[in-house]
């Protein structure tokens, strides 16, 4: 079920979510209120080493303007995360590390206790994975935070978008470890769900991922790979897409082939943008505020 | 001898049987970052027989709308079979990343009466 901003507005009213839009982190935390609420930024699809003015004239300034708009903030995040293709997809592989060594020198600008991060498939399909362990670890893991439980999936590794069996297995596991009076919070840069599979928008065995994490009553998936804001729920899952840092791409809902969204002149940097998610165990609410990047 | 690749049958189509006409055969290769011809028109009714050929490296065809994927390899040349049973305009892209213009490598079935 595909929903609008307004229907997530109405679901807010039971408990699901609320969305603003704002330019401050206080604004999550003083909505989220109690002492165990804790908020974090995802970035998304910052493709850096793209170069095509046509669809960003700033391809070497958005990233660090993002940095800036983040570090700009008063409340700081715990944590951020880059929901994958945090570079640009070259054939070379020393120009691949090149990119995620730059990359990953202006990531580590962030003023944050802990920067986190995904692969997409333009990072890690042609080489398995290889260079992004080199510079950013494991393409998928768990952790804990204040009591609110994450798991990283890497649908991309595999240029099939597959998560693959074992990746599977071991969701399995972790699925039968967790305590579900505790939320679950899903990465992945790829939807699980079949968003526009004649666009290249799913994962092909992702059904089975969602199946998996149905058994959790508190689940909401993080993704990015569409260049735009988008929500939709798979039964009790919400899904939430981040805009890109790079071009925003054509809405799902388009006719024709999945094609990108032109600079604008007039309004640089629009569908542009990075995400506050606020959180905490208590509550079965994600306090998503979508912020723009300051120039 | 090719192999011989059975599509999946979706509403819009259906695999081959034996009391159809002749199958047309079509064409289609695959390179970074193209299928050519990048729209393929087909009859409705009419059974096809469509040979996927890369000239470079691994690619995809996917066509899920019809229901019909296969891998598009440089040695193993794979049909598919299938009679188209709806008019409209089918979208199919490479679903095995290709690189840099992967996200562009798509093309378009177009059934017509």
């Amino acid at each position: 079920m595909k929903l609008s901003r307004r229907d997530f507005l109405k679901i807010s009213g039971i408990g699901g979510l609320v969305f603003s839009t704002g330019l401050s982190g206080a604004r999550v935390l003083a909505q989220a209120g109690g002492a165990d609420e804790f908020y974090f930024i995802q970035l998304s699809d910052t493709h850096w080493g793209f170069n095509n003015l046509k669809f960003n004239a700033d391809p070497e300034g958005t990233l660090p303007k993002a940095v800036a708009t983040i570090n700009s903030l008063q409340h700081k995040p715990d944590f951020v995360v880059f929901t994958g293709d945090l570079t640009h997809t070259t054939d070379d592989p020393e120009e691949r590390r090149r990119r995620m060594k730059q990359f990953k020198s202006i990531a580590e600008r962030l003023e944050v206790a802990q920067v986190r991060y995904l692969p997409g498939e333009h990072d890690a399909a042609l080489d398995a994975g290889a260079a992004y362990q080199e510079f950013f670890g494991d393409t998928h893991y768990e952790f804990s935070h204040r009591g609110v439980n994450f798991i990283a999936l890497d649908n991309v590794s595999d240029p099939r978008a597959r998560l693959g069996d074992a990746q599977l297995k071991r969701l399995q596991s972790k699925m039968a470890e967790l305590d579900h009076a505790q939320p679950l919070v899903v990465f992945a840069h790829r939807p699980l769900f079949p968003l526009r599979p004649d666009w290249d928008w799913a994962t092909a065995d992702g059904e089975q991922a969602i199946q998996l994490l149905m058994s959790h009553p508190r689940v909401t998936v993080f993704y990015g790979h569409i260049h735009q804001e988008h929500h939709q729920q798979t039964g009790h899952i919400a899904h939430h897409s981040a805009k890109s840092l790079i071009f925003p791409l054509a809405p799902p809902t388009s006719a024709g082939k999945k094609f990108k969204v032109a600079w604008d002149q007039q309004q640089p940097y629009a569908g542009l943008g990075v995400r506050q998610v606020g959180l905490s165990e208590k509550r079965a609410v994600a306090e998503i505020e979508e912020l723009q990047i300051k120039t | 001898m090719w192999p011989l690749l059975l599509a999946v049958a979706a509403s819009s189509c259906t695999t081959l049987s034996g009391n159809e006409d002749p199958p047309r055969v079509v064409t289609l290769e695959a390179r970074r970052f193209a299928y050519t011809p990048a729209v393929i028109e087909l009859n409705k009714d009419q059974p096809v027989i469509l040979e996927l050929i890369s000239k470079d490296g691994l690619h995809g065809f996917n066509a899920p709308q019809l229901g019909l994927r296969s891998d598009v390899a440089p040695q193993a040349p794979a049909r598919l079979s299938f009679t188209p049973h709806e008019k409209g305009r089918f979208l199919f892209h490479c679903d095995i990343f290709c690189g840099s213009g992967h996200d562009e490598m798509s093309g378009e079935i177009v059934v017509v009466d």
